[in-house]
């Protein structure tokens, strides 16, 4: 039990960290989108831990895969808009 | 400085009442009565294993029928906005750069085990965590590494919006059988329970699940289509 709570409150610490350097981070844009990614994915395990699989499948999936993804490709898009 | 210390005292608010809500935070003892009775009745009931998926497919089918309506709005509008800035200029494609063996031999293993993986969580919805909205993204997300490991190699919108069309108009099929044959709308007992814990059990739900995973993964992946076809601006 003490294990588990103990996990969970690494996890949470990891994720406002990551969030943090998500919106904060002045590093660049593609650190910030995987540092989001990475908050989605720690919430995923988060999910797995509160006994709720499914939720954690589709934010694994959705969250974490998809939306990074997204962020990146239209991240391109505006770089190569920016240097025409 | 103002403005800093109207920050501090909304974040020192926000901070007390989350505090609060958890210091008063008591776990339940028991279930309340609608989670009661899902998990008592739903294995009899309608011969599902996992009862987070009775409850999505069965139970309040209705609530998963609006939110596919609603992925399959979005991904109308994105369609919709993104193919017409394509029309508009049709320039010669740009050079894509090659992709890399890596990316490429990549694909090539992992791209039947990612979509075999989706299609494995739709249809064993019933049985183990996840389901149709799962599976979907996963096969959504194996159709982007095709996407980005051969960007000129299409497969064609039509096939995606039959297979979607097809998916959706045969979950409200469906569904309306359920009124004809049994309970109600979208009820699962048209077809025969079977044992609890196989494959072919629990009624419809494999099936309506099955549908609903194409349909979602269909989406996600026109959604994706999209996004890269405007590439060639």
């Amino acid at each position: 039990m003490t294990l588990s709570i103990g996990l969970a409150l690494l996890l949470a610490i990891a994720m406002v960290v990551s969030a943090i350097m998500a919106t904060r981070g002045r590093r660049s844009l593609g650190i910030s989108i995987l540092a989001a990614g990475l908050a989605s994915l720690l919430a995923s395990v988060m999910f797995l831990l509160l006994g709720a699989p499914d939720v954690a499948m589709t934010e694994a999936a959705i969250g974490s895969g998809l939306t990074t993804f997204l962020f990146f490709f239209v991240l391109g898009r505006v770089r190569r808009g920016e240097h025409d | 400085m103002i403005k800093r210390f109207t920050l501090m005292l909304l974040l020192a608010g926000l901070g007390a009442i989350f505090a609060g809500l958890m210091l008063d935070y008591v776990p339940d003892a028991e279930l309340n009565r609608t989670a009661d009775y899902y998990a008592k009745n739903t294995a009899a009931d309608l011969g599902a294993a996992n009862i987070v998926t009775a409850i999505i497919v069965t139970y309040r089918g209705l609530d998963t029928l609006g939110e596919v309506t609603v992925l399959f709005l979005t991904a109308a509008i994105v369609g919709l906005v993104l193919a017409r800035e394509k029309h508009e200029q049709s320039q010669p494609k740009r050079e894509h750069p090659p992709t890399g063996e890596l990316l490429t031999t990549g694909t090539r293993l992992l791209l039947p085990l990612i979509l075999l993986f989706g299609a494995y969580v739709f249809s064993h919805g019933h049985l183990t965590p996840g389901g149709g909205f799962q599976g979907g993204a996963i096969l959504a997300s194996g159709m982007l590494l095709m996407l980005l490991s051969h960007p000129l190699r299409r497969f064609g919108h039509r096939t995606i919006a039959v297979v979607e069309s097809i998916a959706g108009l045969a979950f409200v099929f469906i569904g309306v059988l359920g009124i004809a044959l049994a309970g109600g709308f979208l009820d699962n007992r048209i077809l025969p329970i079977g044992t609890l814990g196989e494959l072919v059990s629990a009624g419809a739900i494999p099936l309506i699940y099955s549908f609903v995973g194409l349909k979602v993964g269909a989406e996600f992946s026109s959604m994706l289509l999209n996004l890269s076809e405007t590439e060639e601006l």
